[in-house]
């Protein structure tokens, strides 16, 4: 690891301070480095960086490196971390956190899958007010890799033949005010 | 009767059905009154928490505000959904500019949330206000002989669950009051690999596989979960980890509420047992 931008381009921001703006973040400050995230982690082996190095590199402002890592990609949200952190710290949130740095810097790394699934979701929710999961699934295949929905069919096959994959997808009444809201929230600028 | 506002998440709608159909029966036959949430709209779920954390809190507050108006508390059988919903109602409370900017956006659909809603999970409610022993009292066909995992997944009991968040037991109470045994097993509440099944796969795999060959090696003969990605995962996958790792597995998932239908003697078509994909025809038969 080298130590590269400190300061996030286009703000005058230190890191830690841009993942403490996010609701949830501050706790960053308070970690011991006990590595108690990383041990009760299912997936953390495959991490470039482990949650608890992930959490050093915030405060040591590796900006770019962690956040094209695909590291906080791999959460699974399982909050064994959350329940477990003896400073109250909550390892997933930042996770959750540094997705949406990531994703709002256009760092977020092409090496995993996630970021584009969960633009897939979202595109879904905001449309239709209610996931898709068909069109979602369809969406995220064609996006990265479309042979890879092959290996993946018999299961969507199942799932369709016992029907519990709809073809169609199903909007709410309220879909204008539900856009309403999120542009407004959008036009409100993050969650700063 | 016991009244509550239903949110039953876009997967009891669809992936998911197994839950949606069986949650209605039962709960009649529990005494429960659940009025479902009048155009209600998905959560935001976990994804849109790490794409947008302002616009994720506004979807989950626009159900928030349409339930506050029923005086109800919200249940909702899918523990993702629990986990955002109740999530969002902490950071409201706990960030005020947080808060206000919520409002503003809810305001957009002339929506108005006081922050009263509480949130609680189907298999919380189960558990405190109808209790094991109130399940108990109402089961006709006892599932003697059964062995069954109860897998609790991870939302349902962290990071805020009313279980413990390591060694939960509240499942395994209910299956014991329905007359099976729950079997002992030490994966009963760790990850399926969630979403990644479906971005990566080969993750999610290995950690399904853990869980079967745990739950299997523990005697079950069956599992049940509350929540709809791990009985996906669990189900649905069963086959992809089969030939990815050379193993046999046939072992039925069933949502909690299928098998406490099952127990209450309702029919299998109304607890749409024919859906799993794993079929649990066979194995249920002598009860049904």
């Amino acid at each position: 690891m080298t130590q590269t931008t400190v300061k996030s381009p286009g703000t005058e921001m230190a890191f830690i301070d841009e993942v403490c703006s996010i609701p949830g973040g501050e706790a960053v400050r308070s970690c011991i480095q006990c590595g108690m995230c990383t041990g009760s982690c299912p997936t953390a082996n495959k991490w470039d960086y482990s949650p608890r190095k992930a959490i050093a590199m915030v405060r040591a402002g590796l900006r770019e490196e962690l956040l094209s890592s695909n590291s906080m990609w791999f959460c699974v949200s399982c909050y064994s971390c959350t329940v477990r952190c003896p400073r109250d710290i909550k390892p997933a949130d930042i996770m959750h956190a540094l997705e949406i740095i990531a994703i709002r810097s256009g760092l977020s790394t092409k090496r995993s899958r996630t970021p584009v699934m969960y633009r897939c979701f979202v595109d879904s929710a905001r449309n239709y007010g209610r996931v898709y999961e068909l069109g979602m699934m369809i969406k995220l295949f064609m996006r990265t890799n479309p042979f890879s929905a092959l290996k993946l069919a018999p299961v969507g096959l199942g799932l369709f033949l016992h029907k519990r994959l709809p073809l169609k997808p199903s909007r709410i009444k309220g879909i204008s005010g539900l856009k309403a809201i999120l542009d407004k929230a959008r036009a409100l600028g993050g969650a700063k | 009767m016991k009244y509550y506002t239903y949110y039953p998440g876009c997967s009891a709608e669809a992936t998911a059905s197994p839950l949606g159909i069986s949650v209605l029966p039962v709960a009649k036959q529990l005494d429960m009154e659940l009025v479902e949430l009048e155009d209600w709209n998905c959560c935001g779920s976990t994804p849109y928490w790490s794409v947008d954390k302002l616009e994720a809190a506004a979807m989950a507050a626009r159900n928030l505000a349409l339930a506050e108006k029923t005086g109800f508390d919200l249940v909702t059988p899918c523990s993702n959904c629990f986990v955002i919903l109740h999530s969002t109602n902490e950071y409201l409370k706990e960030f005020p500019p947080f808060r206000e900017k919520v409002g503003k956006a809810l305001a957009a659909a002339k929506l108005k949330y006081g922050g009263g809603v509480r949130v609680r999970h189907l298999v919380e409610v189960l558990y405190t206000d109808i209790t094991p022993e109130g399940i108990g009292a109402k089961v006709t066909k006892p599932l003697k002989g059964l062995k069954v995992a109860a897998y609790y997944g991870c939302q349902l009991v962290r990071p805020d669950g009313f279980d413990d968040p390591e060694s939960p037991h509240s499942l395994d109470e209910m299956v014991t009051s329905l007359g099976a045994d729950a079997v002992p097993w030490e994966m009963k509440a760790r990850c399926c690999g969630s979403s990644l099944v479906m971005s990566e796969p080969e993750v999610a795999l290995e950690l399904i596989n853990k869980l079967l060959k745990n739950a299997e090696r523990n005697g079950a003969q069956c599992l049940i979960t509350p929540c709809p990605l791990c009985q996906i995962n669990l189900d649905a996958y069963q086959s992809q980890v089969n030939s990815r790792f050379g193993t046999k597995y046939n072992l039925p998932v069933l949502f909690v509420t299928q098998l406490i239908g099952v127990a209450l003697g309702i029919k299998p078509g109304e607890l749409a047992l024919s859906q799993n994909i794993v079929s649990p025809m066979r194995l249920l038969s002598p009860y049904l």
